[in-house]
């Protein structure tokens, strides 16, 4: 930037890969986290949790738990009969079980006391007695009908078995599609599911003041949801309610509803009169889990001779585990977002989700778009191979174009996706090398499109999704109001960056307030990487909702039109003589003087015509997508079936980057995470319970496992998004899993059907005991 | 969030003050070194010690000292770290340096200790969880019930010896030295294990390791050690083996002894796969040959983060890869 304004167009602040304005504290721990609150008089919760996956509660006596010195009080379901849930369509859960529990570790009571160890102590004093009743661990057994052989998980559901949820969608005429294909590839395949494993266990601390007024800290990345949810579980008007989210650390989906712990702090608050502080268990997080469903996936793919996709039928099954959560839409995305990336002659999507006696899951980030991605990237791996083409040109071959409609309706607007492919493809040289490598070593590639945040909200109401204030100290001071929550992706700084741009002043000088329900507008919450592209354009907006009114004033005494105000670099000043300037403050002082207080709103709704008019149409639409391209490169052990992920290039188009360092950091982070799914992470379970709750047996990768990542950053200019963002978050995670998939069939010559890619299944695959899963009768769904 | 439960902490400044304490406290007392072990087993109720002796500031068992006529000396408070880093470790044991490195973490092995290395409490995936899913699963035999859940008509627990260095140790011929309330005594590492998952060694309550005793390696000695794991760091062994062999000057092997661990509550010295190798010129095949005594031999079971039957095929693999590093060498 030019000294005295050499250089006055272009952005200072949009592009620069500036330090994040939190990490310091973060890095040094100065941040205050949720668990890191003491209040005065505070009490400490446990919750006591189910040992049966499955079992009729008969009966609840606490009264030898209650007369241990230091237990305060302790509350079972009938305290807080009120249900709840994060859909409006699945209001399925109470704060504590009632009548029945339904998963090893479900919330059965909870207990306060002067410090957690009494509490922990009291809860092995509660005696509950149970009738177990049989249960129901699979997607097949779930789909059996339950005749009298059991008891359905939710007697009031409204099949005589397992299923939760069942949706079917056709778009063009398949049957047509299927005739006019010269090849058809018919393939089953299973993502087992997974958990988000973020380094903050969930906290949460709530102090009722004497006027009755609640306030409740949560390490959650849904602050206006939980306001909702708190409101109606403990029948106080949201009117009385503070919710504040401190900084989180790391959530991936998993701190995206409201779950026990914070309604329990809660009530508990209330009703002691003291603060209450929960805190779970490393343990306690893989009960609450919400985390990727267990999929199996079938894909029915018609290829026309020049190898253009005719006809595509993907069918679902998802292990819902044992709530709705956010499941209805997780099944919804199992299906919306693959033709976001291939143009297809006609698509029929069939998703079935059914309840499991095991902890509920929900989104993680990807959102169910993870795995049929998965499948999709490796189904077409093979039909490339079978053409004798190219994988990464066949994929730019097929690929969507920019600014057009998918075979399912969705609006596409900029992408990315040739970009990224032949930047993926050209930084490892990979058409030189894949089926090519010395035996044991392989080269896979995939691609993947992801939302820019939900076109619609989770319950239907004509508001923005997001809002913002902006207001202007008289000392230049610029504080942003927004209802959002950084869980560690970076919104705060993306707030800052975008307000500093608008008013052309250093970062520095800006303050987030975030996530506070009384003083932020709402936003929706750090979910289906909605934040930079809403609360950015919530933000950018405010922002020059008040660079307006300066404007008009700094013209004034600069004897411009207002329209001929530039901000930049702490100044105001004449675009055509930038000699003829005010600073920033001055000028915000006088705006002051003319105007009354400085402070703008701005908020930000997505349009309406994102998508087709049909029953499902809501999941799957945004404003804009987001497009990645990844290759792996792996060498594996024949003798151990070990494998070595040796290189992940991941190149990510993100519209702008606002700024690029944390671009690179969610890249990054998105191999890292897409690796462990691909080679180790799973939820197992031995006799109803979690095998594993713990991150010494729960494996996910170490740096020492982490291979040389490159981040590409690809940009494109998105005219919907603030300086034209797009997104970071989610995407770049999807096609790490399938290229690593694709790596370990160029390897070892096959393919292996199912995650993760242990080390057991490679050697299964090597030795020929596990081929390809046995294709089923497409599915008995039972259309409603 | 998981609590320790209440305990008292003692520290000791000297081995007697130590074994005074442990004896007068008997069964209510444990002694602990680095922690790493003990106070992740107290929060998850695996053990409760109304007091716990602390080692740390016994400060003269923090040394090693190799003398060149009798081998090695290394104090029971060593931490890993510091074995790692000695010199004389990676010249004359480099086994010990390979086995002491792959343990966990670099914070576990600068809080822990050698002596807590070989005092592992056995482990397994019924056992290292928390009381809750215990109660859940329904207890087991080393703690609290009397079934082993791994093997149902076992009498005694099946819990694995996950112990790094132990097999090295056993391979290196190490003797140790328990000090109680009567003295002080000396006892063959092969003596010191027993194959019982809830009882697995040798000292007594009132006792403390004090000193490891490694004889000077024969000349021409080789040593080697490897472990299976699921990631490069932070990871107990699926399955160990550690190797040492001994060549006089014409190449034929003199001695051999290739030991197990995590295939069972104790190392296992496979002495058929040591018996192939002696007064032979160690080459590929006969380690093949002494491998497949190791697959014999070891016994997992299904108690770890792998399938047995993986971890059983993994012994073949990983004893030829560790006979290997000792073969290459000579080649």
């Amino acid at each position: 930037m030019g000294k005295n304004g050499a250089s006055h167009s272009g952005s200072h602040v949009v592009g620069a890969p500036l330090p994040r304005i939190d990490g310091y504290a973060k890095v040094t721990g100065a941040a205050i986290f949720a668990d890191d609150m003491a209040l005065p008089r505070m009490l400490f919760g446990k919750l006591l949790r189910s040992p049966h996956a499955h079992a009729r509660i008969l009966s609840i006596d606490y009264a030898r738990a209650l007369r241990i010195p230091g237990v305060v009080a302790i509350a079972i379901g009938s305290d807080l009969p009120i249900r709840y849930g994060i859909l409006p369509s699945a209001q399925d859960e109470t704060v504590f079980a009632i009548d029945k529990v339904r998963y090893v570790g479900e919330p059965v009571a909870g207990i306060v006391a002067e410090d957690e160890l009494t509490a922990q102590t009291a809860a092995a004093l509660v005696d509950i007695r149970y009738e177990v009743l049989p249960s129901v661990m699979s997607i097949d057994a779930a789909l059996l009908d339950v005749d009298g052989n059991g008891e359905k998980i939710h007697p009031d559901s409204r099949r005589d078995n397992n299923v939760h949820k069942e949706v079917h969608l056709t778009f063009g005429d398949l049957d047509a599609g299927f005739a006019d294909a010269t090849r058809i590839f018919d393939d089953e395949y299973f993502f087992e599911g997974n958990t988000h494993a973020a380094l903050e266990e969930h906290s949460a601390v709530a102090s009722c003041g004497a006027d009755g007024k609640l306030t409740l800290w949560s390490s959650t990345q849904t602050p206006h949801y939980l306001h909702r949810v708190a409101s109606a579980v403990l029948e106080l008007p949201a009117s009385r309610i503070r919710i504040i989210a401190p900084p989180v650390g790391g959530g991936f989906g998993g701190k995206t509803e409201p779950v026990a712990h914070e309604l329990a702090a809660a009530y508990f608050s209330r009703k002691t009169g003291r603060p209450v502080k929960f805190t779970l268990s490393r343990e306690e997080v893989f009960y609450t889990h919400r985390g990727r469903h267990p999929v199996r996936i079938h894909l029915r793919t018609g290829i026309r001779a020049d190898g253009s996709i005719s006809a595509c039928r993907v069918q679902t099954w998802l292990d819902g585990g044992a709530y709705g959560s956010y499941g209805v839409a997780t099944t919804y995305y199992t299906g919306a977002l693959l033709p976001v990336t291939y143009k297809m002659g006609a698509y029929a999507f069939d998703g079935c989700r059914v309840y499991t006696n095991k902890p509920p899951c929900g989104p993680k980030r990807g959102h169910g778009t993870t795995q049929p991605r998965y499948a999709f990237e490796s189904q077409l791996d093979e039909i490339a191979k079978e053409l004798g083409l190219d994988a990464g040109a066949y994929r730019a071959a097929i690929a969507i174009d920019p600014y057009s409609r998918t075979v399912n309706h969705l609006r596409v607007t900029s992408c990315g996706l040739r970009e990224a492919l032949s930047a993926v493809s050209e930084r490892t040289g990979f058409s030189d090398k894949h089926g090519k490598l010395a035996p044991g070593r392989g080269i896979g590639l995939a691609a993947s499109a992801y939302l820019c945040g939900a076109g619609l909200p989770i319950y239907w109401n004509p508001m923005p999704h997001s809002g913002a204030i902006v207001k202007v100290d008289r000392g230049g001071g610029v504080t942003i109001f927004c209802g959002t929550s950084d869980c560690g992706q970076g919104s705060q700084n993306m707030l800052a960056v975008i307000v500093a741009e608008a008013l052309g002043v250093d970062v520095l000088d800006v303050s987030v307030c975030s996530g506070d329900t009384d003083l932020t507008p709402v936003d929706l919450g750090s979910y289906s990487s909605r934040v930079t592209f809403m609360a950015g354009n919530a933000a950018r907006s405010a922002a020059l909702d008040v660079r307006e009114r300066i404007a008009v004033v700094a013209g004034a005494e600069l004897g411009i039109a207002p329209e001929r105000c530039a901000f930049e670099n702490g100044r105001v000043f004449d675009r055509k003589n930038p000699d003829r300037a005010l600073s920033f403050i001055d000028a915000a002082r006088a705006t002051e003087a003319r105007f009354g207080t400085l402070a703008g709103v701005g908020s930000y709704t997505p349009p309406a015509d994102l998508h087709g008019d049909f029953k499902g149409s809501g999941v799957g639409p945004s404003p804009a997508y987001s497009y990645s391209a990844c290759v792996a490169e792996v060498e594996v052990d024949f003798e151990t079936g070990e494998v070595r992920v040796e290189r992940i290039v991941l190149a990510h188009d993100c519209g702008r980057a606002l700024n690029p360092r944390i671009v690179e950091g969610q890249i990054e982070g998105s191999a890292y995470m897409g690796m462990g799914e691909a080679l180790m992470e799973e939820s197992a379970f031995r006799n109803d319970l979690h095998r594993i709750p713990n991150l010494l047996d729960y494996k996910t990768p170490t740096i020492l496992d982490t291979p040389r990542i490159d981040a590409i950053v690809i940009e494109t200019k998105e005219l919907e998004g603030p300086y034209g963002a797009k997104e970071a978050g989610e995407g770049p995670l999807n096609p790490v899993i399938p290229a690593i998939a694709n790596a370990v069939a160029d390897a070892i010559g096959r393919r292996i059907y199912a995650t993760p890619i242990t080390p057991e299944r490679v050697l299964q695959a090597l030795d020929g005991t596990a081929g390809p899963l046995r294709l089923r009768a497409p599915i008995a769904m039972k259309t409603t | 969030m998981l609590r320790l439960p209440a305990f008292e902490f003692q520290p000791a400044r000297s081995v007697d003050e130590a074994v005074t304490l442990l004896g007068e406290h008997g069964d209510d007392a444990l002694p602990v070194a680095g922690g790493t072990d003990l106070y992740a087993n107290m929060k998850l109720g695996l053990f409760a010690p109304r007091v716990v002796v602390g080692l740390r500031s016994i400060t003269a068992l923090r040394s090693i000292r190799f003398d060149p006529q009798h081998g090695l000396r290394i104090g029971a408070l060593c931490s890993l770290d510091a074995i790692v880093r000695e010199p004389a470790v990676a010249e004359h044991y480099p086994a010990l340096a390979q086995a002491a490195a792959m343990v966990g973490t670099p914070e576990i092995r600068n809080m822990g200790t050698i002596g807590g290395n070989l005092c592992l409490e056995t482990r397994c995936n019924y056992f290292n969880q928390s009381a809750e899913w215990r109660k859940a699963m329904g207890y087991c035999l080393k703690r609290d019930g009397n079934l082993c859940r791994v093997a149902l008509h076992s009498d005694t627990c099946k819990a694995i010896n996950a112990s790094d260095t132990a097999p090295v140790m056993h391979a290196y011929d190490a003797r140790l030295s328990l000090v109680g309330p009567r003295g002080e005594r000396t006892v063959n590492i092969r003596e010191f294990y027993q194959n019982d998952g809830a009882h697995a060694n040798v000292k007594r309550a009132d006792e403390i390791l004090t000193e490891i005793a490694l004889p000077l390696p024969a000349r021409g000695t080789r040593s080697s050690y490897r472990k299976l794991r699921l990631r490069k760091a932070f990871d107990f062994p699926l399955l160990g083996v550690a190797v040492a062999v001994a060549t006089d000057a014409g190449g034929s092997c003199t001695q051999a002894r290739i030991v197990l661990n995590a295939v069972g509550s104790a190392p296992l010295e496979v002495e058929a796969a040591g018996a192939i190798l002696l007064g032979t010129h160690l080459g590929e095949e006969i380690a093949a040959d002494a491998a497949e005594e190791v697959f014999k031999a070891g016994k997992p079971l299904e108690n770890a983060n792998a399938s047995l039957l993986y971890r059983k095929r993994m012994l073949r693999v990983i004893a030829q890869r560790t006979l290997e590093d000792v073969i290459a060498p000579l080649r």
